[in-house]
This record gives structure tokens, C-alpha cells and sequence, in this order.
């Protein structure tokens, strides 16, 4: 009894999701949704998959990852040259492709968060450009004019890839585990000497947000027909980075929406590229003014809905009952 | 006393930061389920002295030793797991976490479940954190933060942000627990309370406790023996009555109050 009241929350989120899930699929099969909307759709939830993804890094962990696009780009290829270089189902090349950015992570990883200090900032942002241009000259994958890929993402691939990425990182999240890693955020130190193993965390998060990045990046590749370095440069990094940022640095639900938001923006501004940029920088501007923390601060969608605060005994949010 | 090994030893154990000898030839020797008290002008190397004993810095000579085990050059995370725990002078809590969930991160060392048990939110998983949240609030109830187990930690007053530290640092179940000034910007009262909860801890968990304090009168009444450091050396040692009288100790507080 008191599981189900626990878990409630969580049966009611995967119904809703279940059923998003049938009523877009009916509306694909039914030919209701046209290509444009499909198109905005996927590249919606691979948006998601990243900004969800890099917030267990950056929002959680407290580790400042700024090359995220890096192991977007790892998965693609790795994908790409699964499916189609080695005639390898689509399955294997999603799978391929989370476990070669999950092992690019720990390459960049290891080394660089056994250290105190920013020093994973600069690895990443190094490693982004590494990637790039190291495509840019292998003509096993066409070098600068890329590879072309055949169509085989699909909504079902893609909600299952979404819903699964969302799951896993909430639930570390939610766990002993995931405190773990936010206490690094908050302080390193204490979070040591409390007996956390800081460096197995922060390289355990960052290799999970890896992952995740890397499947999103098969998605991608198996969607749009054609892969190019140019497609995983720094810009898609930042475009990555604002996301999490946008949500308010700690909220998964925040860095989802803000996702979905700035993935409608720059869909409607696809051919105005410089406009592009300039609503983006005010909306950054906007939300520094006004919201500092970020669209969500660090508050998740769910702890709006009562149930959720009856099941986790209430939040308690500024309340002045802290007597003595 | 003299017959017993001590529980944790530091021979002659010193740091130097680049040119300077921070801490040098300090040996000193807790014993089981002792209230030992170390006290020292500022700047003295008290917290110099706890941040080589819980591995934060790694001396530059003499050694440490927990039971019989050497330590120097262990991470701070397994000095922890071995049994020494600790607060800091500044308060180091995790803000943005609740009170429980700061008590749950000490605690964390001792929980079983593994990431894929949390990830796939098997049985354990659920088992464990409900373990863990029955400790964390058994430890807040000592300490009268069961109240406000669900504020975040920075909005908390003074006084319990004080409290918190100390109550997260013994759900790491250590053997040995240090406290740097737990009193510092405390007033009478909060002061007394404070010096008679730390009298209760160590009864009930069976701890041996080394206290930094700044202010003299207030270890002289609650500690057995005292260690009085001055410029990164011991200039004296023994019960309160000894130390008190020892004209060493009194240069060093002159101009201070000694009582
Ligand atoms: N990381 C460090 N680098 C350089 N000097 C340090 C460091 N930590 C402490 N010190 C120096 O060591 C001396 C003792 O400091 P501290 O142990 O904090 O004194 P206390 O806690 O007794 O007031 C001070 O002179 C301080 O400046
Ligand atoms: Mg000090």
C-alpha cells in the first residue's frame, strides 16, 4: 500500500505517456500528422533525449560539460557505420552507438574528474572540436560531405528511446545514487567527507549522460538521411548547453520543456538562421531578468500535482514552520 | 590509559605549504570513547591539523593511524568509511538538498542497493531507501531536526545548520568524530545545549570525539584532556587543570581571557 501510494505518480506519468504515444502513432499511420510535423516532432524528442541527458551532467553532478554535440556525433557515425557499412540491424547500431559515446565518456571522463576544478569543461570542449574535425578527414565516413543513411527511426523507436532515457535518468536521480551525485554539486568536499566516492560518481553520470547522447545521436542519424561533421559542431553543443540552462540547472522536466520550446522556435526560424540567434539571445536575456534560476529553478513539472507531494510527504516549499 | 593502544594516532605528523611549515612534529593520541579537546589561537593549524587527519591534505611527514592502520594517503571518502568523521568550521552543508536528504548522503556508505537496482527500481532498491530514510530520521530525532526534515538545509537558522552538521556526520557511523568549533557564532544558551547534546552522543553511539575550540572556557568544562597547538606546534598537553596553569599556554591566549 504505502508502494503504490509512492509509485502512483509514476503509474500515471507512464499511462499519460502510453497514451500520447497511441494517439500520435494513430495520427502518423492515419497520415494526419504531415512530414513537417513528424520531422519537428522527432527532432523534438532527440532534442529531449540531449537536454535530459546533459542535465543528469551539468544540472545534477554539477559537472560543466560543454561538448555534449561531441558524443551526439560519436553515436551517429557509430550508428551509421553499423547500418550501413556493416548491414547491421537498426537495433545493433542504437545500441552501438550509446555504448561507443558512453566509452568516448569515459575516455574524456576518467582523466579529467579525478581532478577538483574545471578541467572536464576544457577536456569536453576540446574533445567537441576533436570529433569534428577527426570526421571531417575520415573518408570511411565521407569526410565533409558526410554519409548517407537510410530512413529507419520511427515514432515507435523514438518514444521508446525517449521514454527510456527519461526513466533511467529520473530514477538514478531519485535514489541514493543521485543524491550522491547532487551532493557533489553542492560541495565536493563535504560530499568526500561524507564517505561519497566523488570521482566514481561524477565519471558514473557523465558516462550515463554519454549514453543517452549517443542514442539520440542514432536517432538522428537514421532520420535525416544524411550525416555531416558540420551537423555536430560547437553551435549544437551550446544549443544543448541553453537548454539545460533554460530549464533551470537541476530540473529534468525544466531542460524537457525548455527543449520543446527552443526546438519550436528554431524550427519556425530554420531559414533566418541570424534571427534565430537574436531571439534566442533574448529569451536568454528575458529569462536572466526574470527568471535567473531558469524556467523550473529546480523544481520538476510533477511537484506541481498534489498526489506527488502527498506521496513524498509534502515539499514544504518556504513554509516558516522551522521553529526553535 | 598508557597500557591501551590508542584509537587513532597522529606521530609526529606536519604539512608545509610551499615555503610555509603549517604544522610540524604534532604526535597525538585518542583512546577509545574519549572527549579530547584541542584548542589554539587562530591560525594555530587546528583545522590544518583535522584536514590531515581526514585526508583532505596528505602530511608531509609523520604518519596517522586508525586502529592499528595506516591512513596517510588515503582519499578523504575511505578515511570516512574507515571511521572518522567530521565537521567543518564553515558550515559545509548541502544547501539545496532537505535536512533528510543531507543526513541520507552520510548514510549513503552503508546502503546496499546497487545503481542498477535503483535504475530498474527493483525490490532492494525500495527496501534499501526505506532503510535509509528510517535511520536518517532516527539521527534527525536526536537532534530535534525530525521537524524540519523536508526544509532545504541553507533555509534553515544558524543554530540548526550547526546541529545538522554534526547529526549528518554521525549517520556516517564513525568510530572517531571530530568537531571544529561546533560552537563558533552561538550564543550562551545554544552554546550549553550544544556542549550537553555532544556529552549525549558520545554515551549513546560509544564515540570518541576530538573538539576544536577557539574559546578555552568552554572545553575546559566538558573534556578530559586537551591539546593546545601555537604556530603549527603542541606547546602543551593534559587535563584542563594542567593545561590551565601552564605558562606556555597562557603566553600564547595573553592578552585573551583565560579562565
Ligand atoms: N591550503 C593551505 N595553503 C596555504 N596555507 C594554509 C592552507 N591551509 C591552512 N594554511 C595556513 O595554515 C595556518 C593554520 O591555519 P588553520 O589550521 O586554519 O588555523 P586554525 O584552525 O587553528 O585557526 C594558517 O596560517 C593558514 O594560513
Ligand atoms: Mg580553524
Amino acid at each position: 500500500m504505502a508502494t503504490w501510494k509512492r509509485t502512483r505518480g509514476f503509474w500515471v506519468s507512464v499511462i499519460l505517456a502510453f497514451a500520447f504515444f497511441a494517439v500520435v502513432q494513430w495520427l502518423i499511420a492515419s497520415g494526419t500528422l504531415n512530414v513537417f510535423y513528424v520531422n519537428t516532432l522527432f527532432f523534438m524528442a532527440i532534442n529531449v533525449m540531449l537536454a535530459v541527458s546533459l542535465h543528469l551532467i551539468i544540472g545534477i553532478t554539477g559537472q560543466f560539460s560543454i561538448g555534449h554535440a561531441g558524443f551526439f556525433a560519436v553515436g551517429a557515425y557509430a550508428s551509421a557505420v553499423m547500418t550501413m557499412k556493416l548491414q547491421m540491424p537498426f537495433a545493433v547500431g542504437v545500441l552501438t552507438a550509446g555504448v561507443a559515446a558512453m566509452l568516448a565518456g569515459l575516455i574524456i571522463g576518467v582523466p579529467s574528474l579525478r581532478l577538483k576544478g574545471d578541467y572536464l569543461a576544457i577536456a569536453t570542449l576540446g574533445f567537441g572540436e576533436i570529433v569534428r574535425i577527426a570526421l571531417l578527414n575520415i573518408d570511411y565516413v565521407g569526410g565533409a560531405s558526410g554519409m548517407t543513411v537510410t530512413h529507419m527511426t520511427t515514432w515507435p523507436w523514438v518514444f521508446a528511446c525517449l521514454f527510456v532515457t527519461i526513466l533511467v535518468i529520473s530514477n538514478f536521480t531519485n535514489s541514493t545514487h543521485g543524491r550522491a551525485c547532487i551532493s557533489i554539486r553542492e560541495d565536493e568536499i563535504a560530499a568526500d567527507a561524507m564517505g561519497i566516492n566523488t570521482t566514481y560518481y561524477k565519471v558514473a553520470a557523465f558516462a550515463i549522460g554519454s549514453f543517452f547522447a549517443g542514442i539520440a545521436g542514432a536517432l538522428y542519424a537514421h532520420h535525416f538521411y544524411i550525416i555531416q561533421p558540420s551537423n555536430f559542431g560547437f553551435l549544437k553543443s551550446f544549443d544543448i548547453l541553453i537548454f539545460v540552462v533554460l530549464g533551470g540547472l537541476g530540473s529534468l522536466s525544466g531542460a524537457a520543456v525548455a527543449a520543446i520550446l527552443l526546438t519550436i522556435v528554431s524550427t519556425f526560424l530554420q531559414n533566418y538562421p541570424e534571427t534565430r540567434m537574436i531571439i534566442y539571445s533574448i529569451v536568454l536575456i528575458l529569462v536572466m531578468l526574470y527568471r535567473p534560476t531558469g524556467l523550473m529553478g529546480t523544481k520538476e513539472l510533477s511537484s506541481l500535482f498534489k498526489w506527488r507531494k502527498a506521496a513524498e510527504g509534502g515539499m514544504n516549499h518556504g513554509s516558516k514552520n522551522t521553529v526553535a | 590509559m598508557a597500557a591501551k593502544t590508542p584509537l587513532l594516532k597522529a606521530e609526529e605528523v606536519g604539512i608545509q605549504f610551499g615555503g610555509l611549515k603549517a604544522l610540524s612534529g604534532v604526535t597525538m593520541e585518542l583512546y577509545q570513547g574519549e572527549l579530547v579537546g584541542l584548542i589554539g589561537p587562530n591560525g594555530a593549524g587546528k583545522t590544518t591539523l583535522f584536514n590531515l587527519l581526514t585526508g583532505v591534505y596528505v602530511p608531509t611527514e609523520g604518519r596517522i593511524v586508525l586502529d592499528g592502520e595506516t591512513l596517510n594517503g588515503l582519499p578523504p571518502y575511505k578515511i570516512t568509511r574507515k571511521g572518522i568523521s567530521r565537521t567543518f568550521q564553515n558550515i559545509r552543508l548541502f544547501g539545496e538538498l532537505s535536512v533528510l536528504d543531507n543526513v541520507k548522503v552520510a548514510y549513503h556508505a552503508h546502503a546496499r542497493h546497487s545503481m542498477a537496482s535503483s535504475i530498474l527500481r527493483l525490490p532492494s532498491h525500495f527496501r534499501g531507501e526505506q532503510e535509509m530514510e528510517e535511520k536518517a530520521i532516527e539521527f534527525l530525532k536526536i537532534f530535534q531536526l525530525d521537524e524540519v526534515m523536508h526544509e532545504k538545509a541553507k533555509n534553515l537558522p544558524y543554530g540548526q545548520q550547526r546541529r545538522l552538521e554534526i547529526a549528518r556526520a554521525l549517520a556516517a557511523q564513525p568510530k572517531v568524530l571530530l568537531l571544529d568549533e561546533p560552537a563558533a557564532g552561538m550564543n550562551p544558551q545554544e552554546t550549553k545545549e550544544l556542549m550537553n547534546l555532544i556529552a549525549f552522543i558520545r554515551e549513546r553511539f560509544a564515540l570518541t570525539i576530538l573538539l576544536i575550540e577557539h574559546d578555552m572556557s568552554l572545553v575546559m568544562g566538558i573534556c578530559e584532556r586537551i591539546y593546545v597547538l601555537d604556530h603549527g606546534q603542541l606547546i602543551a598537553e593534559g587535563t584542563p587543570e594542567q593545561v590551565r596553569s601552564n605558562p606556555k599556554v597562557i603566553e600564547a591566549y595573553l592578552g585573551e581571557e583565560v579562565s
